[in-house]
């Protein structure tokens, strides 16, 4: 049993690197680009204009709702085959982009991660304490300065643990893309089960390396947490040290 | 436009399974989830290990890798062990179905055990002791007490779970089951319309997952019909 194992990793242990890698790859620019989107998309989620209001809501109603293999199949299959309908299009320069399964895989992953961190943040902007909102204003603040100097740092603080699993999420999701013919991770562990006929061997070589990206990823993000929480733990000092002394 | 040339038909077969498929998993995903829990928060330090270390590993895992594993391996599996207990050769075949309800049963569970320990968590101490104080069993207790309030407390996070269960079923296309996601797969292929079939197919996955929210959305406020609101 054992020797299969070593023999997976080491014959096959080139694939499963440039998997890696390409699993790294897609998460992090999803995770990147995905919030960066997220915010302007939160942001006019918790406007008051109710027009302003309904597109994000439409937009993460429909990447929330139905399942991402669904999204990427729609996108590329789907998408891909209108765009190949477009004359002329293959002797395009951009067609060697646009028949790449990984364009498509980026751009459903990083959609479908602006949608649930957006709502992550609306939740977050939603309970920011209203008083300090106020305060901000009743210092001349503009709508602007407001949210760069205390929403979003108070909206970080409090959404972190929802994020740091919406990223273990979006790692997960970046499976997926084995399902239109990229390897990654999983893809590179279904290929050698292909040529090997050793499923458990793969398989269960390609879930260890996860759970040491997901272990990884929980113990960084968990430092981050610290470092955004760093002004609670100023506030406890305060109090610790005002507490009278008890005689 | 709406029989879909010819595959409408198809298309609602493959709605079928996939709620059965969603309503299999269901009852079997609230067992795991319960006996996940009592592991958690039990006395026994070896049984909070094994309780832990299952959330850990599954959570970590992509469900997509988990049914690949179970559908690929779990034939290998059972086939060795049907083998060694007959003492003869056999070829099993576990149909892709169960294969599938298997891995997501597996998943699900893990997360609805945390749902379940939390939920375990908010019942007072106070009714637990005043139960045993009235001379209930620990069955007694769990029945009469825990499980009525496990409900309520659990519902929120139990809607959650379901509306990722219903995606969830969709990768189970992968494997060859002929829901929604594998009809719509057919139908594009044999009728080159990929965007009109996977569109459906999107909307029908909306449609489950808007009506689950709502049943749920009812559920919970029929089960918290006896709180007080503040």
């Amino acid at each position: 049993m054992f020797e299969d194992f070593i023999y997976v990793l080491t014959k096959y242990d080139v694939w499963l690197w440039r998997g890696f890698l390409l699993t790294i790859q897609l998460l992090a620019i999803s995770v990147v680009l995905g919030t960066i989107l997220a915010i302007p998309l939160a942001v006019a989620r918790v406007s008051k204009n109710v027009w302003v209001q309904a597109v994000p809501f439409g937009f993460i109603y429909l990447f929330r709702g139905t399942p991402l293999i669904g999204q990427l199949f729609m996108m590329y299959y789907g998408v891909g085959q209108l765009v190949a309908d477009i004359d002329g299009i293959q002797d395009h320069w951009s067609w060697a982009y646009l028949r790449d399964p990984y364009w498509y895989c980026l751009l459903t992953f990083v959609l479908n991660t602006a949608a649930y961190v957006a709502e992550i943040m609306r939740g977050g902007i939603q309970n920011v304490p209203n008083g300090e909102v106020e305060a901000a204003r009743a210092c001349g603040m503009s709508p602007f300065t407001t949210y760069r100097r205390i929403i979003f740092p108070r909206m970080w603080q409090m959404i972190w643990p929802a994020y740091t699993n919406d990223v273990i999420f979006t790692l997960k999701a970046t499976s997926l893309a084995s399902t239109v013919t990229l390897i990654e991770l999983t893809g590179a562990a279904r290929k050698i089960v292909a040529r090997t006929a050793l499923p458990y061997e793969a398989f269960i070589s390609a879930a260890v390396i996860y759970l040491i990206i997901v272990y990884s990823l929980t113990l960084a993000f968990k430092a981050i947490e610290k470092y955004l929480r760093r002004s609670d733990k100023r506030a406890d000092n305060v109090q610790t040290k005002a507490k009278p002394v008890v005689p | 436009m709406f029989d879909l040339y010819g595959r409408g038909w198809q298309m609602l077969e493959g709605g079928l399974v996939t709620i059965q498929l969603c309503l299999t998993v269901l009852p079997l995903m609230i067992v795991i989830g319960l006996l996940g829990a009592s592991a958690k928060l039990s006395q026994f330090r070896s049984l909070r290990i094994i309780g832990e270390s299952y959330t850990v590993i599954i959570r970590g895992i992509p469900e997509l890798l988990i049914i690949l594993l179970i559908y690929f391996g779990g034939t290998i599996a059972v086939q060795n062990f049907v083998s060694w207990f007959s003492g003869e050769e056999v070829r099993v075949d576990i149909p892709a179905f169960w294969s599938g309800v298997a891995a997501l049963a597996l998943v699900q569970g893990a997360f609805a055990s945390e749902v379940f320990r939390a939920a375990m968590q908010s019942i007072p101490v106070g009714q637990i002791e005043a139960a045993t104080a009235c001379g209930m069993t620990p069955a007694q207790i769990f029945l009469r007490i825990k499980l009525p309030q496990l409900w309520r407390f659990a519902l929120p996070g139990l809607n959650n779970l379901f509306q990722v269960l219903i995606k969830d079923t969709a990768l189970i296309s992968v494997v060859g089951v002929e829901e929604i996601m594998r009809k719509a797969a057919i139908g594009a292929g044999t009728e080159k319309a990929p965007f009109t079939f996977y569109l459906v197919a999107m909307l029908m996955f909306l449609a489950f997952t808007t009506v689950s929210l709502f049943v749920f959305n009812r559920l919970e406020k029929r089960a918290a019909r006896g709180i007080a609101r503040a």
